[in-house]
């Protein structure tokens, strides 16, 4: 039985997109994870979500304004979305969750309307809404191009990441602390808003808008539970994305399943174990 | 007095959120080494009045000053705990070395120096034993104690604590204030503090500012017999 699946495996990565949608699938996880940790702690787990509505939105008005060449827009657009939700973080009339909320909802519901509006005779709007609020395939319809697009974005995310890593740190813990003794907070905050964009289209290939939510919850929140440093925190939730990621890949090769649900009930999966292996760890110790 | 470094000069400064005022016309100096408590009623604009003398929001008229070579990176700051760090996963190693980033500017990481500072700072708060804990499984005390250190890694000048007790029990609290003296007295830290704790505040502090509907500001001597001071401490009864 396994030695089966081996085979059918090792006869689909002689395809080239089948390797293409592994190595983007893993850079993205690998990045969507880096910053999860702190978009958790900053309490706005649920800004992959709302910013992926925005990017559907943006993806139906580029589509009607007949864009062909939609990623700059998209990416513009999304930019300056995070960058307005992650300013007013605090000390605002509007709250965090509830202005993420308020953008995403709109976001989709004016999508949609466009794309039926001046539906452009492709026919099948419901389809095309699915395709992109989950993913589906288009991961597997990669270019040589869009990989090395991805590569390059990933590298840029990463370096900032590491480079920062000290200041994101610092502002996340404290940023009345950090803006107090002469760090500029906002700066960073803006880097930070600038990067989750980037990621954020990026990964729309992968899982789609609906299911990016998990790619920057579920590595935190189950490496937060066993981890205590936010270095261990950061590297171990670096590595469950990726593992879980190749893992919902290939299974759902496979099997035959849709990409974007496997990887998050995989996700789902090893934040169960996490969570076991946190109760057991807290009896032993007791 | 009159020989003494001023650092921090407040002149004619108003302070409140968007357009409605909380404070008019305040006027205040700190010295080098002196130990200023800010008392005052709850929403009396003792927190604000930090926020605004640290430029986390602007006073909306008035001039706030650092003098004596006081840089904006060499203040120290104990904030009140937020509701996220609750649930943080941090080292205490890490949250303590997080005070030496006003030093770094640009520079992506910790230098040497810092690392040393970090660790004495931690020596100095006698926290060296918890510096791999996770911060969010310490108790209340420890948890100021490691923010005290982060601060102390900030500067050697000047020091702002808002509410250093709340919540803690008297016997913490005790430690904490003989702790905040030291600093002051020993190592001639300039303290500016907040405290809900009339009677701490008078037995350590050098000034009292004193904010509400009356404003005070003198040294702990002219307070106690102003008649502000005297309708303030009368609830203490003849201890002072």
């Amino acid at each position: 039985m396994v030695s089966q699946w081996l085979d059918k495996l090792h006869d689909y990565l002689q395809f080239p997109f089948v390797r293409y949608a592994l190595i983007v699938g893993m850079l993205i996880a690998l990045c969507s994870s880096l910053l999860g940790v702190t978009l958790v702690l900053k309490r706005f787990s649920f800004i992959g979500d709302g910013l992926s509505h925005v990017a559907f939105g943006a993806m139906a008005i580029a589509a009607v304004l007949k864009i062909t060449n939609n990623m700059p827009f998209i990416l513009i657009v999304t930019v300056i979305c995070a960058v307005l939700l992650l300013r007013t973080g605090q000390n605002t009339k509007l709250k965090g969750d509830a202005a993420v909320a308020l953008i995403s909802v709109s976001a989709l519901a004016v999508g949609y309307l466009v794309m039926n509006m001046f539906d452009t005779g492709s026919s099948n709007v419901s389809g095309d809404v699915c395709t992109t609020l989950f993913g589906s395939t288009s991961i597997m319809t990669l270019s040589v191009s869009e990989v090395w697009l991805c590569v390059g974005l990933s590298a840029v995310v990463c370096a900032v990441f590491v480079l920062f890593y000290n200041k994101i740190f610092a502002v996340t813990f404290d940023e009345s602390f950090a803006k107090a003794t002469g760090t500029r907070a906002d700066l960073y905050n803006l880097i930070v808003a600038v990067t989750v964009a980037v990621i954020i289209v990026l990964a729309m290939n992968l899982v789609g808008s609906l299911l990016i939510s998990a790619l920057v919850i579920f590595p935190a929140l189950s490496a937060m539970r066993v981890f205590k440093s936010f270095r261990s925190v950061t590297v171990c939730s670096a590595v469950f994305s990726v593992i879980c990621t190749v893992l919902g890949l290939m299974i759902s090769v496979i099997a035959g399943t849709p990409i974007g649900s496997t990887i998050v009930a995989i996700d789902l999966l090893g934040f169960i174990i996490f969570c076991i292996i946190d109760f057991i760890g807290g009896r032993i110790r007791k | 007095m009159n020989n003494k470094t001023k650092l921090l000069e407040c002149k004619a400064v108003s302070l409140g959120y968007d357009s409605r005022t909380i404070i008019e016309n305040l006027n205040f100096c700190v010295c080098e080494g002196d130990y200023l408590c800010i008392v005052g009623e709850n929403g009396s604009g003792k927190s604000t009045l930090m926020r605004t003398v640290l430029g986390l929001q602007p006073p909306l008229s008035g001039e706030i000053s650092y003098l004596g070579g006081l840089k904006k990176n060499e203040i120290g700051y104990l904030p009140q705990q937020t509701p996220v760090q609750k649930d943080f996963p941090a080292q205490v190693r890490e949250i303590v070395l997080s005070g030496c980033q006003g030093r770094c500017g640009f520079r992506p990481f910790y230098n040497k120096k810092e690392k040393t500072l970090a660790a004495e700072s931690m020596e100095r708060m006698g926290i060296t034993h918890l510096s791999k804990r996770c911060y969010r499984e310490l108790s209340g005390g420890q948890q100021q104690r490691v923010l005290l250190a982060r601060a102390l890694c900030a500067t050697g000048k000047i020091l702002l604590l808002d509410e250093p007790v709340a919540g803690l029990d008297p016997k913490v609290t005790a430690d904490m204030y003989e702790m905040i003296n030291s600093l002051n007295k020993k190592d001639g830290i300039t303290v500016i503090m907040i405290s809900h704790d009339l009677q701490s505040a008078l037995s350590y502090a050098t000034h009292i500012l004193h904010i509400g509907k009356n404003i005070m500001f003198g040294s702990k001597e002219e307070y106690l017999s102003s008649d502000l001071g005297k309708t303030f401490t009368l609830g203490l009864g003849g201890e002072q």
